[in-house]
């Protein structure tokens, strides 16, 4: 394993703790909301998209139907098909290695791959990290079930802190340049204006539209300066 | 069986189904460069919004709390280059720090 892979898998491990670690969060806000350890642990291993899990749960727990619950946590989830779509030439995956890597497919898996230099680093990095984050996520959240009464609020040690820092930092490394630098503002600006209006888990999937206002039209082609073959420009 | 795992159910198929249909489309379709420009901004754009509501947001209200100190303390470190895990759990500890002296 040379130095750079290491490093990678080093940051994959990283995200999986600090991410896995709010699966406290997760499993204990699911118990205090009603729902069974197994239905908390159904959750974490089958669903495995936290941002969906936490909408489910918080619907239902704000007295939402299961059924208001269960639409907001796909509509977050589909988020994920358009981070396959970015993976799948990356990770090239095959027979159930593609059906393992579908599952995986989240947030943070997505973000360490596609901040890595190579192909080869982007493998390692999705592997890595998904099975961190699923390993690290399905302990925490059978951990946080089972302590609900200790561990019922992990802001007192800031893991809510946490979450941001780290997709802050997943994001990071995108944002060389002008294009991703507008796109990232611009969404997180209207996922905040949108915050009060729409239900919890909305505002987020709402941003990607500034991702779709951005990249839809085709680019001008400038005759002086040589585009790529697809017709784009960094 | 209950609603409540009726529900759980549908997100977990449902859900799966999503993340993998951006596996199993057409190659032709991933290579359109619009696609491949979406595909590019578009987890930009959602991890943007998920630091953003997941810092100032609170439910369905906005709120500047012991969160956008751990936020701060991010961005500076992320400027200085720090590891990942620095950022992060100087995050949480800044936040905590931040708690436990605002009391």
């Amino acid at each position: 394993m040379t130095v750079v892979h290491r490093s990678v898998r080093t940051q994959s491990w990283g995200v999986g703790v600090a991410v896995g670690a709010y699966g406290l969060g997760f499993g204990a806000l699911a118990v205090v909301n009603g729902f069974s350890i197994a239905q908390a642990m159904a959750l974490s291993l089958f669903v495995f998209t936290g941002a969906s899990q936490f909408a489910l749960v918080g619907v239902v727990g704000a007295g939402g139907a299961a059924a208001s619950g269960a639409a907001a946590a796909l509509a977050l989830g589909s988020r994920n098909a358009f981070y396959g779509l970015r993976l799948a030439p990356l990770l090239q995956p095959r027979g159930w290695r593609r059906l393992l890597a579908a599952q995986l497919t989240i947030d943070e898996s997505t973000a360490v791959a596609i901040s890595q230099p190579n192909q080869q680093l982007a493998r390692t990095g999705f592997w890595t990290t998904g099975a961190a984050v699923f390993l690290c996520w399905n302990v925490a959240t059978l951990a946080g079930a089972l302590a609900v009464e200790q561990v019922s609020d992990p802001r007192v040690i800031g893991l809510d802190a946490a979450v941001g820092a780290a997709f802050l930092a997943l994001l990071w490394p995108q944002l060389t340049t002008a294009t991703t630098r507008t796109v990232a503002a611009g969404a997180a600006a209207l996922a905040l204006v949108l915050t009060p209006l729409l239900p919890p888990g909305l505002p987020v999937l709402a941003a990607a539209a500034v991702a779709l206002t951005i990249a839809w039209p085709e680019p001008r082609p400038t005759p002086e300066q040589p585009t790529a073959p697809d017709g784009s420009r960094e | 069986m209950s609603e409540l795992w009726w529900a759980i159910v549908a997100v977990a198929v449902g859900g799966y189904a999503l993340k993998a249909s951006g596996y199993f489309v057409p190659q032709r379709v991933l290579e359109r460069p619009r696609v491949t420009r979406i595909a590019l901004l578009t987890p930009v754009a959602l991890l943007a919004a998920l630091t953003a509501v997941q810092v100032f947001g609170d439910g369905q209200a906005l709120v500047l709390d012991a969160r956008a100190a751990g936020l701060l303390f991010a961005v500076g470190a992320l400027l200085l280059r720090a590891p990942f895990l620095v950022v992060v759990v100087g995050a949480a500890a800044v936040a905590a720090l931040v708690r436990l002296i605002a009391g």
